[in-house]
């Protein structure tokens, strides 16, 4: 009997050939990426129809004249200060969280909970900023199904008939408070599964099982709210 | 599971990101946000760039800033071929609704 095996016989080593893992990554880690694309579709679905809205209107309030205050300190000639200052908080947030999956992959446990303190507050500053920004538009007037009177409206036009600025400051409002609040809720829910994580880092429950895995999974969450508010931040407050 | 899980780390170990590049990637996108603004608050109101060339340089910054968060902070560039493949060619997806929307959009001028 021959001792070489036909080709067909023979135990194949590719990647996909089963018996490992193809892309080298655990199997929750896979799943939070396919979960947070099939996110991705959900946000984009919105932006697009906000977008596509907004270029079917003849005009649209001007996003530095509706926001120019900052909550507290300036209530008008303020452009863009107070969106600045919470993109900043959430791109810093973001960066904390990636210090802490940094330091999980060097088993560093005093390190992990410093960086998802940070994070935590950070994610718990941006809500404040964000109920103060909800709390100032509805205080002028808008929400969804309601905006400010007539002669409020004019002065965030430039051009078009009473009925024509009424009803885009309507589908203005409407799409803003749907999709900032649609994105506020997936940082309010990942400040939450942050506050979590973090608890079990201080029970030690990621050192005896080797691997700060979980941190890195709600790193990706974490990272991912913070992709998509630097779409918001540009389709809502630049363009 | 857990020897498995150390097995994967081990593997990714010897290009991951380090503390210097953490910093780099958060420097980078600081300074794309900043140039935003800049544009936005000094550029537009002054006449230099009119509004309809500023959207374009903000789409082309937010897409930028969008690589750097995904490729460094969420990992993807380290990740195998595989995975950036199956995660990057679903977008195809999202730019069929833009193109399909935006020139709709075009029609619903008229019925407005």
């Amino acid at each position: 009997m021959s001792t070489t095996v036909s080709q067909i016989d023979e135990v194949k080593t590719s990647p996909w050939s089963g018996g490992r893992s193809p892309f080298n990554v655990e199997y929750g880690k896979i799943m939070m990426w396919f979960f947070l694309l099939s996110d991705a579709f959900t946000f984009s679905s919105l932006l697009i129809a906000y977008g596509s809205l907004r270029f079917s209107a003849s005009v649209w309030p001007g996003a530095d004249k509706v926001f120019q205050s900052v909550p507290g300190l300036v209530d008008h000639g303020a452009p863009l200060v107070f969106v600045g200052l919470m993109t900043f908080i959430l791109i810093a947030s973001s960066v904390t969280m990636v210090l802490a999956v940094e330091a999980g992959h060097r088993n560093a446990k005093k390190e992990v909970v410093g960086w998802m303190i940070a994070t935590v507050i950070g994610g718990f500053m941006f809500l404040g900023c964000q109920a103060l920004e909800w709390g100032h538009l509805h205080h002028e007037g808008f929400w969804w199904g309601s905006v400010p009177p007539a002669e409020e409206l004019k002065k965030l036009f430039t051009g078009g008939t009473e009925a024509v600025q009424h009803m885009t400051s309507q589908e203005f409002a409407n799409l803003f408070f749907t999709i900032t609040g649609f994105h506020g809720f997936h940082v309010f829910t990942g400040v939450i599964i942050n506050i979590i994580i973090t608890v079990n880092v201080l029970m030690g429950t990621y050192e005896k099982r080797g691997s700060y895995l979980m941190v890195e999974k709600v790193g990706l969450y974490w990272h991912f709210v913070d992709l998509v508010w630097v779409f918001v931040f540009t389709f809502f407050y630049l363009v | 599971m857990s020897a498995e899980s150390h097995e994967i780390h081990h593997d990714g170990d010897h290009e991951t990101m380090s503390r210097k590049r953490i910093w780099q990637v958060a420097g980078i996108l600081t300074v794309i946000t900043c140039i935003e603004f800049f544009i936005a608050l000094v550029c537009v109101p002054k006449g230099i760039l009119p509004i309809q060339y500023a959207n374009p340089v903000y789409i082309v910054l937010t897409l930028l800033k969008a690589f750097y968060i995904v490729a460094y902070f969420m990992h993807l560039k380290f990740e195998k071929m595989g995975l950036i493949l199956s995660i990057a060619i679903p977008v195809i997806f999202i730019i069929g609704l833009i193109l399909v929307l935006t020139n709709e959009s075009h029609h619903w001028v008229d019925l407005r």
